[in-house]
């Protein structure tokens, strides 16, 4: 089963590339499963299923949602690959700019879009600079000489990467990011594997449900600002 | 290390992207990189080792900037099959500095044929075509690249969401593609652009401000200026606020390979050939006629009628006689 891990900024546009993937990969006859991660709610799950795919869902609530991903994404691999997919998808919004879900040894795709400015990719970190692939989306909405710069801007802060320029609503390119799939990482268990970067601490007070504010009620991993 | 960041500016801006403090000093960039503090890296998101990797890739593609693009003489479309699994037979050879236009209705497989262009498809695209550079079988860099991206494209939309300058923002395009002299190269297209809009515009208007027809100016001098792409795709160039045939020269004789979908009878006339699209297919190529270009002499008068008519309105004036104009 291939497996790859895709994130990017909220509404950058992973659902509608991933959607305009699965049709490709459907096209040649492929088995695919979709892991949707989100926070409160989602009804991406819901266009997934519309496009026969087997999909899951997983809502971190109260929890940090990176997090909640490390600690489910082994047995959405086992349900993927248990269940026959020949190409399991996991999409997961990167919420906080510190956080990545990318895997050692697994394709890594972040989604970042011409919209976002070009002061966006320097504050997005592994998620975009531990990628394997950068897909820049909704490049239809700005000019050329925009697009060249956004990407150089990409490039800087992830220069091994290849980064392509796809339209979730055309479809333009995602044919092409479809034949990059096909060299994704073939597994058939997660056993072993590491994040490609650690994850944010918290581990303080507030994790624990605290709301007041003030230094007597701060416990634990609490850091302080230089003023 | 101050040595090293006056000649090469590019390393500290590729450092400080990382959010890495950069304070020019005695020290050599090699001991910088040894000293950096492994906490505040964490803190940042990246391992010394995936920087120092991230360090070298970025220095290769900015040399690979640098290097003189491949040049390419001939772009040859070996045709595939249409929708229905015709073959296309045909072979089209394009050369720099000529203008071919792509026309047929919505959803017969324009875009397709654009897309394998730009892919440098070989056979592994849904209408199995095939693209040669210089009569051979590209190398995979035109594919992934962002240095040799072979198709440089100048959509119809063109809002810019970036809030610069006219100057400003051609300076930041110039800076990004490592230009020798982008003082210069910056005025040479803010003066050409403005030698194709209709209404002129100063360096300092923002580009939000451009109209349609000043954007569209501004992109295409961008474009035959800065642009290393040898191809140049264009889709359609409305016919306001831009002298669309300068436009198309200046293309011209910076020798890129034009390609062009519209379905406007004086740009279509203004290219070599016509590549028609039916049914995912090339269906047939049509060579500009003599007795064509005849007829694009009227039909130009009939569009600076057109275009003058436009000005009235546009000045407050009435069409109530528009005999003589």
């Amino acid at each position: 089963m291939r497996f790859l891990t895709i994130s990017g900024p909220p509404s950058s546009g992973k659902t509608s590339v991933i959607l305009r993937v699965i049709e490709a990969l459907q096209a040649r006859g492929k088995k695919i499963g979709v892991v949707k991660f989100d926070c409160l709610l989602t009804d991406d799950d819901k266009l997934y299923a519309k496009k026969g795919v087997l999909v899951q869902k997983g809502l971190s609530g109260a929890l940090c949602p990176d997090h909640y991903f490390v600690s489910n994404i082994e047995s959405c691999v086992t349900w993927g690959h248990e269940n026959g997919c020949e190409y399991l998808i996991s999409e997961s919004a990167g919420l906080c700019n510190r956080c990545s879900p990318h895997i050692k040894e697994i394709t890594a795709v972040c989604v970042i879009d011409n919209l976002s400015g070009i002061g966006t990719p320097k504050k997005i970190g592994p998620m975009l600079k531990s990628a394997d692939i950068v897909i820049i989306t909704k490049g239809d909405i700005v000019s050329q000489a925009e697009r060249e710069v956004f990407a150089s801007r990409v490039k800087q802060v992830n220069p091994g990467a290849i980064i392509m320029n796809v339209n979730g609503i055309t479809g333009q390119g995602a044919f092409e990011l479809t034949s990059l799939f096909e060299e994704a990482s073939d597994i058939e268990t997660l056993k072993g594997k590491e994040l490609r970067f650690s994850m944010p601490a918290a581990l303080c007070s507030y994790c624990l449900g605290e709301t007041r504010i003030g230094e007597e009620h701060q416990t634990g991993n609490i850091r302080k600002m230089d003023l | 290390m101050s040595d090293i960041l006056v000649d090469h500016p590019y390393i500290e801006d590729f450092l400080t992207s990382f959010g890495l403090i950069v304070k020019p000093g005695a020290d050599s960039l090699q001991s910088y990189l040894d000293n950096l503090d492994p906490d505040k890296l964490e803190d940042l998101g990246i391992s010394e080792e995936q920087l120092r990797q991230s360090f070298d890739d970025f220095l290769e593609g900015m040399l690979a900037i640098s290097d003189p693009m491949d040049k390419v003489e001939a772009l040859t479309v070996i045709g595939g099959h249409d929708k229905s699994g015709s073959a296309e037979g045909i072979e089209l050879t394009l050369k720099p500095g000529e203008v071919i236009c792509i026309v047929g209705p919505t959803g017969s497989g324009k875009s397709r044929l654009l897309a394998d262009i730009e892919w440098v498809a070989q056979g592994d695209t849904p209408t199995k075509r095939k693209i040669l550079i210089n009569g051979q079988v590209p190398d995979n860099k035109w594919r992934f690249s962002t240095e040799y991206k072979l198709v440089a494209q100048l959509s119809q939309n063109m809002n810019f969401v970036m809030d610069l300058s006219a100057e400003e923002f051609i300076r930041m395009h110039a800076e990004s593609r490592l230009v020798t002299d982008p003082q210069k190269k910056v005025a040479q297209i803010l003066q050409q652009a403005n030698e194709l809009a209709g209404e002129r515009f100063d360096p300092d208007t923002p580009v939000t401000s451009l109209s349609g027809g000043q954007s569209r100016a501004l992109m295409i001098a961008d474009m035959a200026i800065l642009s290393k792409s040898p191809i140049a795709l264009i889709d359609e160039i409305e016919n306001a606020g831009i002298d669309r045939k300068k436009a198309l020269d200046l293309l011209v004789k910076e020798e890129k390979i034009i390609l062009m979908a519209t379905h406007d009878p004086i740009l279509a006339l203004m290219g070599d050939r016509r590549l028609v699209i039916k049914n995912g297919g090339i269906d047939k190529i049509i060579e500009s006629s003599e007795a064509e270009r005849k007829n694009l002499v009227s039909l130009e008068k009939l569009d600076t009628k057109l275009l003058a008519l436009r000005n009235r309105i546009r000045t407050g004036d009435t069409l109530e006689n528009i005999e003589g104009v």
